[in-house]
């Protein structure tokens, strides 16, 4: 048995550098530190009930096993001779293979884009047009006394993201708060439990803890690190924080720009913003200009609800405001494990971070019209080549139903609903597991993907799998097959 | 005739953490449907849904609807808000305009839950050939 | 065996003293040699032949960079390259993508070009970059100047550690050259302050800015690094500054031995303001020219402003503050823990605009002032001065008053008033040119095989389509301009890339990085390093190490360290 340490997770964009795990005749057969999501892949990652292990291929209508050079050569012949092919994906595979995919899409002059068009994405446009202050999760850890979750839930999305870089972590000039946390999680859960109790001898209902706290509680007065979050919902993160501020969905703009007037000494003349006392966001404006080194972590609940990337610019206008009044950064909470990764090849290959289109033989990008799903809802691609994601699942109906309409080629470990509806299915290696490369973490830090088992035989890297494919792609066009 | 009533909510999908995990046992398993094929729905929307926790729920957008496993919101008290996981189902109902930036709006969607008690979840294979008119896998 | 032979060109090779004279190149397998028998000839008659173009300081790769192309798409749209059977495309302008940026170079005879900040924490991403930029040798500076542990073992007068430990940082970076930027400022930083002068403490770590630039400069002589460190001063861009530029300067004087250069003070332009504020400001290039030329412990770069929009960004992270403050265009902040800052801001230097004109001609007066061309360079600090593309307009410039004349008119009244400039007569000789963009570029960063023509020498070099014989080219700035823009020919390691401003073949490039060998184990600082390191960072150790051959063509060059064990 060997015990391979500080191996890369690969979910999320935490991606926390400090599991070990432990491989007996190449397999998995512990592994520690990592979170519920990290373990359940871990330990699950072999069970071939939904591992790709055969290479098929549409044929009848129907999926058929073909050999992997067949695979290959049928994914070549329909993107050679396709006019608009999207090639989409790549948030949960290395950086090695996402430099091959973006000269593929160059060489067939298709369209490139990755995961955080639907994700991500309008927090991209938002820093396009006014920048954004931010750092490294370190910084975090060692300086920050204030940190605030906004529109994200790191319990259920990051679940080591607190642990590990903010509030429960120690840094040279903050300590973690874990020990207070658990001091008041007993107060609280002793509360908890007297309700139920009375309410069992009552026979009434439990009552259910109020909606939003309506006001500060005391111990905010202190000198202590303080962790806040701003939600539509009360989320399992909202219970771990000092205090939680409960939005009303859809309206996060107008509160934060409210902010905004606040922390520029500007009075407002309404109650309520958002469906929150105007008392209690005085108190907020006081606590953001306050703090030594604060930070907002700010999730897709900002990104995907109405006013999207306008909800980042305020967020961000709003951190930019802050540092004329004390150190503040702001980061997005990136979710897939290389979903950065994916932004920052694409950045440095083409200048554009994400819905690159080479049609015209030069990078173009104008997301909204090279973006992945509005090319599919004006139903404008003839093909498709999937890495890595699920986008049948994750897509709108009508964008997923275009997609499944035209040839579509899938290079992914696992089975999927995107895998079930292809034309070429490719199995693959799990990149962090079974193939090495470099992620980059949601704070753009660069780290290796570790190769600690032997993949199935059949099971190629992502990297050869692309680079076999695009050596096809140029010998058909070579000997005239675009024609 | 019984009358089945309505209740008009805000749609929110999302990640949990449960789905995070049943992800990892296949999109294909009982538990991946188990946790995914939700929406988490206030007790007091519920009880005018006429709607035991664990029973089935049509969930109803402009852009289509759905039939999911209702079940009782454990995180505090939010009524007119209801919550579904992303993932095939979650995604027949969301709105898919992008607005001309790329992003469809997968979260603050107005929808309206109805009882379905006697409906069943389609698993995602027939719910695949149903939307696709293809054979899957 | 592969042979060219290059005849009859006017060739410049100033580290071995070739003013123009006319002569054949000899080529064999990538290496200058004496002669060549059979093989390509290149007629090179009526041309000139320069050893490759040498870039001590342009920021092409790496987090900042990149942030920089992310944050501007609208410098992309208008310049674009497309794809050819040879090459990949890509985008400019001020931000170009990594195959353009290599391209570009390329283009115009440049055959080597350093990245001189590389925020450590990041070095992957720098490499990886790298590995992407096509056509040039590369190597990149890691950030120190802030360093906790620099910090602190200087601040416990440990030389020998320090120096330990920054030979295992160039080891885990694969870098090049100990840089500097606003030391000790971008600590404060980290909690939105900065520090006054090179004797205001750093917060939290009581240890002066001056006592990181002596430390680091003795580190950099205890590990006899082929560079010199290279230092961005505190206080840059800000009216006044040349004080603390004089004091940079002056606070390792002690610290030289046999005249031989100990710092490298670079973008010297944004480091040569007098005045009070931006009303009273005015160029002090003479007040540092003075310096210099009766020192010979430092050699400067220009930084030279180019009137056009371009991108600026540094890991000074306080001065983009300012500049963000200044402009009110977007900004870009990104604090990287334990070690950096850094920042950007888009910025337009207009003709018309008092400071901006007067930062061009400060450039400019720097190198027409400054007596000896070995010690102060050509650069634009790409792209924060302007891009790298303007090179062939500096060198144009440096060459020709009337050129100098020709935009003297076209800017801000009281600049053309009062700058020093107006009454600059000199004029740089192709030789002199030679010196700014190739020998003393490769003669300052200690790359003995780079910068000339001699014997061994790399096979790179340039062609350009230029007759000095025929032209006077100081009244024909055009044609000194047009002949640099497009190379007629660029050589890297003896295989032509390049022909009359095409790529003609693309080919990789290697980077090099310093491998320190001593006599004394280095690496006895390493279980303690280990230990703080997990308090210090938020990856683990063996994470943080850029391995081996981790992208391709890396190639150590090796320092040896006078560490006594």
């Amino acid at each position: 048995m060997t015990l391979v340490k500080n191996v890369t997770c690969p979910i999320c964009g935490t991606l926390c550098d400090d599991l070990e795990v432990e491989v007996e005749e190449n397999s998995i057969v512990d592994v520690r530190n990592a979170c519920a999501i990290g373990e359940a892949k871990f330990l699950n990652f072999t069970d071939p009930k939904h591992r790709n292990l055969k290479p098929l291929v549409r044929k009848g209508g129907e999926l058929t096993e073909v050999s992997l050079d067949e695979a290959v050569e049928r994914s070549a012949q329909i993107l050679a001779h396709a006019q608009y092919p999207i090639l989409y994906g790549w948030s949960c595979t290395s950086c090695q293979a996402i430099r091959v995919g973006i000269e593929l899409a160059e060489e067939v002059g298709g369209v490139i884009d990755n995961t955080s068009t639907v994700c991500h994405g309008p927090s991209i446009l938002s820093i396009q047009s006014v920048g954004i202050p931010t750092c490294t999760l370190g910084q975090v850890r060692h300086r920050a006394d204030l940190v605030v979750y906004w529109a994200s839930d790191p319990y259920s999305a990051h679940p080591r993201h607190i642990e590990r870089y903010t509030s429960f972590s120690d840094g040279r000039f903050q300590e973690s708060e874990w020990e207070h946390y658990v001091t008041r999680l007993r107060g609280v859960l002793g509360k908890k439990r007297l309700s139920r109790a009375s309410a069992r001898i009552s026979m009434r209902e439990v009552s259910i803890p109020p909606i939003a706290d309506p006001k500060l509680p005391p111990e905010f007065e202190t000198e202590k690190r303080k962790l806040i979050v701003v939600d539509v919902r009360k989320t399992r993160s909202a219970e771990i924080a000092d205090f939680f501020i409960q939005v009303e969905p859809n309206r996060d703009f107008e509160l934060l720009q409210a902010l905004r007037l606040l922390v520029k000494d500007e009075e407002l003349e309404v109650d309520k913003v958002a469906g929150v006392p105007v008392d209690l966001l005085e108190e907020f404006a006081d606590i953001l200009i306050s703090c030594n080194f604060g930070i907002f972590f700010f999730g897709v609940g900002l990104t995907m609800s109405s006013g999207k990337h306008r909800n980042i610019d305020a967020a961000i206008a709003l951190t930019k405001d802050l540092n004329y009044r004390t150190k503040f950064a702001i980061m997005p909470m990136r979710g897939h494990f290389n979903v950065a990764g994916a932004n920052i090849v694409s950045t440095w290959q083409t200048g554009y971070p994400f819905a690159v289109d080479f049609s015209h033989g030069y990078p173009r990008y104008n997301p909204g019209e090279t973006s992945a799903v509005d090319i599919l809802q004006r139903d404008e691609s003839d093909a498709s080549l999937i890495i890595a994601s699920d986008p049948v699942s994750n897509f709108p109906r009508n964008a997923a139903q275009n997609l499944v309409k035209n040839p579509m080629i899938t290079i992914d470990p696992v089975v999927s609903p995107t895998t079930m509806m292809a034309d070429v299915v490719i199995p693959s290696a799990f990149v962090g597991i079974e193939v090495e490369g470099t992620a980059y973490r949601m704070d753009c830090v660069p780290l290796p993907m570790k190769k600690i088992v032997e993949p199935p035989k059949i099971c190629l890297p992502d990297e050869e799998i692309l680079r076999r494919i695009l050596l096809q792609v140029r010998q058909i066009r070579q000997t005239g097959g675009k024609a | 005739m019984l009358i089945m009533s309505k209740v008009k909510v805000i749609l929110l999908t999302g990640r949990t953490i449960d789905q995070g995990v049943s992800k990892e046992h296949g999109k294909l398993s009982k538990e991946y449907q188990e946790k995914v094929a939700i929406c988490e729905v206030d007790s007091s929307d519920l009880k005018n849904l006429t709607v035991i926790k664990g029973l089935n729920i049509k969930v109803i957008t402009r852009f289509g609807s759905v039939v999911v496993k209702a079940i009782k919101s454990s995180r505090g008290s939010h009524p007119g808000i209801a919550y579904m996981p992303y993932g095939l189902w979650a995604n027949i109902v969301v709105d898919p305009h992008t607005h001309g930036i790329g992003m469809p709006s997968f979260k603050g969607i107005p929808a309206e839950l109805e009882a379905a008690p006697s409906e069943n979840v389609t698993p995602i294979p027939v719910l695949l050939e149903e939307t696709f008119r293809k054979k899957p896998q | 065996m592969k042979e060219l032979l290059i005849k009859n060109g006017f060739v410049y090779d100033p580290l071995n003293k070739i003013d123009g004279e006319t002569m054949d190149i000899a080529v064999r397998d990538g290496k200058i040699v004496e002669e060549v028998k059979k093989g390509k000839t290149i007629d090179a008659s009526g041309m000139v032949v320069m050893p490759g173009g040498v870039d001590i300081h342009s920021h092409i790769a790496g987090a900042k960079v990149n942030s920089g192309r992310l944050l501007r798409p609208e410098d992309h749209y208008k310049d674009v390259e497309l794809k050819t059977v040879l090459t990949r495309s890509g985008v400019g302008y001020s931000i170009p993508s990594t195959f353009t940026t290599g391209y570009r170079y390329s283009r115009m005879g440049w055959t080597t070009v350093m990245e001189p900040a590389m925020p450590p924490l990041k070095a992957k991403h720098t490499h990886e970059e790298l590995n992407d930029t096509p056509m040039v040798d590369k190597g990149a500076y890691p950030l120190l100047g802030s360093n906790w542990f620099v910090l602190e073992y200087l601040r416990a007068k440990m030389y020998g550690e320090c120096a330990a430990f920054v030979a295992w940082m160039m080891n885990a970076t694969k870098g090049y050259a100990i840089k500097l930027v606003n030391p000790g400022g971008l600590e404060a930083w980290g909690f939105g302050r900065n520090v006054r002068d090179i004797d205001d403490p750093v917060p939290n770590f009581d240890i002066t800015p001056r006592e990181i630039i002596q430390g680091l400069c003795k580190v950099n002589q205890i590990l006899n690094l082929p560079h010199t460190i290279h230092v961005h001063i505190n206080n840059l861009g800000k009216p006044g500054n040349y004080v603390t530029t004089l004091e940079t300067m002056r606070c390792v004087e002690n610290l030289a031995t046999d005249n031989k250069p100990i710092m490298h003070l670079t973008h010297c332009q944004f480091s040569a303001f007098a005045g009070e504020d931006w009303r009273t400001f005015k160029s002090a290039s003479e007040e540092i020219a003075e310096y210099v030329n009766s020192h010979s412990h430092v050699t400067l770069d220009m930084g030279q402003i180019v009137f056009t929009n371009t991108t600026t960004m540094t890991a000074d992270g306080p001065f983009q503050f300012t500049l963000y403050q200044i402009t009110g265009n977007k900004w870009v902040n990104n604090d990287v823990e334990t070690e950096t800052s850094s920042g950007i801001v888009p910025f337009q230097y207009k003709r018309k605009n008092y400071v901006h004109a007067t930062q061009w001609t400060i450039g400019l007066e720097l190198a027409l002032q400054i007596k000896d061309p070995w010690k102060i360079l050509l650069t634009t600090d790409h792209p924060n001065a302007g891009p790298f593309t303007a090179y062939p307009k500096v060198i144009t410039w440096l060459m020709s008053r009337k050129a100098r004349d020709d935009v003297m008119k076209k800017v801000n009244k009281k600049t053309r008033r009062k700058a020093p400039l107006s009454a600059i007569d000199r004029e740089y000789s192709l030789y002199e040119i030679a010196i700014a963009t190739r020998a003393g570029q490769a003669k300052a960063l200690g790359l003995e095989s780079k910068g000339h023509l001699g014997v061994g020498a790399d096979a790179d070099i340039s062609v350009y389509n230029l007759d000095p014989k025929k032209t006077n080219l100081a009244d024909n700035p055009e044609a000194i301009t047009k002949a640099f823009k497009k190379a007629a020919y660029t050589i890297k390691d003896g295989e032509i890339v390049v022909r009359d401003g095409e790529v003609v073949n693309s080919v990789n490039g290697r980077t090099y990085w310093v491998k320190v060998e001593t006599q004394a184990n280095l690496f006895e600082i390493e279980p303690e390093l280990k230990r703080a390191f997990e308090k210090y960072y938020t990856v683990k150790y063996e994470n943080y190490l850029v391995p081996q051959n981790f992208s391709a063509h890396q190639t150590p060059v090796t320092a040896k360290a006078r560490i006594k064990s």
